[in-house]
């Protein structure tokens, strides 16, 4: 029996423990914002926060949140306004969005150790998130917002 | 959102007060509950009436009479019903229904805003709501083609307009004064003589039961407040940035199940033979079996194999690694891209079927004093969209149910309805939102056999995933192709004659058995339509044959033609000494109007070729623009270069200016990025913004590094350590987007999702060449700038 924290409820878990966490987070609790793309920790759409670090939940199995905190892009805020969310939204960053949720939740603990970041370190930290619509230059402009380095576009955005 | 159609039937009762039509429980709908579910709030009585079609205009010829262009020449035209598209409930709310698949091209926010001007709604009041599969009802919904706003946005600008109509009226009939006398303005109906006001959800209901005009006004586009302006966020970006939107992956039903199939690896191999004795032993599997695959070609069937039904993905992938399958390989089995290219480029240095010809090439080519001749090769790629191909099915009780991605709902209708051997009315497609879809998911194999899944397991929804390898190994390829350019030149080092071979296996061949040529669809993709002004020019289309399933890529043909065309321009350009730009323009030749059909293009994307001619002044204008951005002509550091390329794609206009660098090791980085579009009028353009940004990172992407490879029938990538696309830390820091206007709202929009791909590849090539002196010409470009 696994018993680990999600978005802040305990939860408890006997099944396979083995099972990657992105699949027991979707198919057993039922929380499908963190993606499949890969299954390889090749393109980080299943980026959560597991104790407070990024990582690639197709890749961690479940065991290894045992007694740990999961944060999933449902849970990064408790009304979808994270900094990094509301940047996000500022700039009109998604296309199909798929991806974002992944993007969102690695980009939020990239500003957390790193509050000020160069576009350098920006490439560094975001280079394991694959976008295919190819939004990376608005998720740069995005993330200097969340980051306080730019301010929000200018305009009245409906 | 709501992707539940019984679930959606319910709350509409409920939200109308009324009885739903149909029981609840029962999932594929008869058109009479659909028609309640869209009716949204319940307010409008919903019928079928149908605008005419605009009368043929006597200057038409009698060919262009009988030629259906635009929407009206697709499967199932287009619809421009209001009482189909838009319910105000009596709250105000208004919902558009939106029949055309979000993929990230913004469709569902610009449609519903299209809607919301015309009607006067107050934009924070509309939200939007996904079309089932039904082209009876909404029009065609095939969305590829980059047609959606091109093909609709006027039939939705009607749509809103009579909507708006039908509220005055309500309004009028109730206030008892003329509908002359009363004006829609944001949401809110006025008699100014009596200062009486009306909210439109007050006059819904009434609304509702007036017929629909048949003559409408539309809103003159200089009081347009969300069409053109660019201000409106996208619809769905609070679910996208909180992690609610709900993509193909995402459903999930009472009683779900979950899939996974082991497909043969060789397109056209079968199972011979299965050992599922371990895979069994994993905890939580359901079911294994066989599902028969379509032979070639497999059009858009499955292509069989084993299927593993667990009751989670886990449990199904693990078990799937399991089995142990010995495949019969088929004909495909010796499948070697590298063998290929190289019949390819023999079958490209001999004569083929003539596309196009004009003057006498052979003529002209024995007597130039100068030729040049170049052969480029572009390679297989896989569109990859981050959400491999998902399905959710349910097929009980002879009535099937999908929820699905797709980009052609209808298409996947009537495939499961072949599949299951059900009538039309007993299968329902829900159509979810897209996590990327770039032609891959136009083809609903992977709907089917989720639906084969469900059947075989006694009808419990099951859910279908595919893994990233199951997208780069059973792939709908693009195309592989060689192109050979020949040109004789005169004493400036112009062309005077000019011969291009194009050699690539056709879309055709997952239709047919064994087409050897291109379709004109794909032959109008940028190669019969060369806009040159050239005297002699011959275009032939030797035969290739097909060994992998082709399917549509983002931009599709258009992108192998632009690479060896525009950068066989510049490589013309240095044999003259010239500016490459400038060199391009005299090619092009001054601006002019050109007939497609003309030049050989009797396709020409499906439009009037009255209506939207080959118009090389705006061809002309995108370049200029591009070079501008760029600053085209400034000196450049060392290991520094400006690459161009022009295209013209679905209907619309594109050029890019590349920068590179590249470094001492010959690694190629994308400095920054113009591109210029002439789309005609903009309906959103911060979409049109998006959709160039992402276009230069695909074109980016199979110009640098994508590739997919064969051997023995087998693709030789796996995810995306071996299919590199672009990551972060290659994207350009500068990639500027120049929207080129032409035209009023009122004529015709060229495309949008995929005309940014084309020249992207070649600008970056050419820029190389700038660079360092090393011409590319094959494709992915990786190290081949080394040791230059």
């Amino acid at each position: 029996m696994i018993k680990l924290t999600v978005n802040g409820a305990a939860r408890s878990f006997d099944g396979d423990p083995d099972m990657p966490l992105l699949w027991y987070l979707r198919d057993e609790v039922g929380l499908t914002g963190s993606k499949f793309g890969c299954g390889a920790a090749l393109c980080g759409a299943c980026t959560i926060h597991l104790g407070g670090t990024a990582v690639r939940s197709c890749v961690t199995p479940v065991s290894e949140a045992e007694g740990k905190e999961v944060v999933t892009i449902e849970g990064l805020s408790p009304d979808g306004n994270h900094p990094v969310q509301v940047a996000w939204r500022d700039q009109n960053v998604a296309q199909c969005g798929y991806c974002q949720g992944g993007q969102i939740m690695q980009a939020a603990s990239l500003l957390k150790d790193t509050p000020k970041p160069t576009d350098a370190q920006i490439d560094e930290v975001m280079s394991g998130n694959l976008c295919r619509c190819g939004t990376y230059p608005r998720i740069r402009a995005a993330i200097h917002q969340a980051a306080g380095q730019t301010a929000a576009p200018k305009g009245e955005r409906l | 959102m709501i992707h539940d159609l019984a679930l959606m039937a319910k709350q509409a009762a409920a939200e109308a007060g009324t009885a739903s039509a149909e029981p609840a429980t029962r999932p594929a709908l008869a058109n009479v509950s659909r028609r309640g579910i869209l009716g949204g709030a319940g307010a409008l009585v919903l019928a079928l009436s149908l605008r005419s079609p605009a009368k043929a205009d006597e200057t038409q010829t009698q060919e262009q009479k009988e030629h259906k262009y635009g929407a009206d020449g697709m499967p199932h035209g287009w619809r421009d019903d209001p009482k189909i598209f838009i319910a105000i409930a009596p709250d105000g709310a208004v919902t558009v229904t939106n029949h055309r698949s979000e993929m990230g091209q913004g469709v569902r926010t610009s449609i519903a805003l299209t809607v919301a001007d015309e009607l006067e709604a107050d934009w924070p009041k509309v939200k939007v709501v996904q079309a089932y599969g039904d082209e009876n009802r909404f029009g065609n919904q095939d969305t590829d083609g980059s047609r959606s706003l091109r093909h609709f946005f006027q039939h939705f600008r009607h749509a809103g307009a009579a909507m708006r109509a039908m509220l005055v009226e309500a309004a009028a009939k109730q206030w008892g004064v003329p509908a002359s006398e009363v004006t829609a303005r944001n949401h809110t109906l006025t008699h100014a003589k009596s200062g009486r006001t009306l909210d439109y959800g007050a006059v819904a209901e009434a609304a509702g039961k007036l017929a629909v005009p048949t003559e409408v006004k539309l809103k003159d586009p200089k009081d347009f407040r969300y069409i053109g302006t660019g201000k409106i966020g996208l619809i769905d970006n609070r679910d996208i940035t909180t992690g609610k939107a709900v993509y193909g992956a995402d459903t999930k039903l009472d009683g779900m199940l979950y899939a996974a199939i082991a497909r043969p690896p060789v397109y056209g191999g079968t199972v011979k033979s299965f050992d599922d004795s371990e895979a069994k032993k994993v905890s939580g599997v359901v079911k294994i079996f066989k599902i028969d695959g379509a032979p070639i070609p497999s059009e858009f069937m499955p292509l069989g194999g084993v299927a593993v039904v667990a009751k989670n993905t886990w449990a199904a992938f693990k078990a799937r690694d399991a089995l142990k399958i010995t495949w019969d390989d088929g004909p495909n089995a010796s499948y070697d891209t590298d063998v290929f290219r190289k019949e390819l480029e023999e079958t490209a240095r001999k004569p083929g079927k003539v596309v196009r010809t004009q003057g006498d090439v052979d003529g002209a080519l024995a007597k130039a004093k100068k030729k040049l001749v170049a052969e480029y090769f572009v390679p297989h790629l896989v569109q990859a969209p981050m959400e491999p191909p998902a399905a959710v099915v349910r097929v009980k009780d002879g009535v099937c149910e999908a929820w699905a991605s797709t980009q052609g709902p209808q298409a996947a209708n009537d495939r499961l309805m072949k599949a299951l051997n059900l009538p039309d009315d007993k299968v329902t497609v829900n159509v979810t939102l897209l996590g990327g879809g770039f032609g891959r998911k136009s083809k609903p194999d992977y709907i089917v056999e989720a639906a084969l899944c469900s059947r075989e397991v006694g009808g419990a929804p099951v859910k279908l995933s595919w893994t990233r390898e199951d997208d780069i190994h059973h792939g709908y390829y693009h195309t592989i192709s060689a192109e050979r350019i020949e040109a004789g030149l005169d004493d400036k080092g112009m062309p005077v004659a000019w011969l291009h071979r194009s050699c690539a296996p056709t879309i055709g061949s997952i239709f047919a058995p064994d087409p050897k040529h291109e379709l004109p669809f794909e032959l109008g993709m940028g190669l019969v339509n060369t806009p040159f002004a050239i005297p002699n020019m011959r275009l032939e289309n030797p035969e290739a044959a097909a060994h992998v399933r082709i399917g549509w890529f983002r931009s599709v043909s258009n992108i192998p033609h632009a690479f060896a065309i525009q950068s066989f321009v510049s490589e013309l350009a240095h044999e003259a000494g010239r500016d490459p730009k400038d060199y391009l323009l005299d090619l092009i030749g001054p601006a002019r109007k050109i007939d497609p059909a003309s030049i050989g293009d009797v396709w020409n994307y499906g439009e009037d070729p009255a209506r939207y001619p080959i118009d090389t002044g705006r061809l002309r204008g995108v370049i200029e623009a591009a070079a501008k951005g760029a600053g085209w002509g400034r000196k450049l550091e060392k290991g520094r270069g400006l690459g161009i390329a022009g295209h013209y794609s679905f209907v619309t206009y594109t050029a890019v200016a590349a920068e590179v660098e590249v470094d001492e090791k010959g690694q190629v980085k994308v400095q920054a990025i113009d591109i210029a579009v002439d789309c005609g009028p903009q309906v959103n353009p911060e979409r049109i913004r998006s959709q160039m940004e992402g276009a230069v990172v695909m074109g980016m992407g199979l110009a640098l590094t994508s590739e997919i490879t064969f051997k023995q029938g087998r693709a030789q990538q796996n995810n995306f350590d071996g299919y590199e696309i672009i990551r972060i830390d290659a994207a350009p820091k500068v990639v500027r987007v120049h929207l080129v206007p032409t035209g009023t709202f009122d004529g015709p929009l060229g495309g949008v999702g995929e005309p940014g791909v084309p020249p992207v590849a070649p600008a970056i090539a050419n820029a190389v060449f700038a660079a360092t002196g090393r011409r590319i010409r094959q494709l992915p470009i990786r190290d081949q700038a080394a040791g230059a």
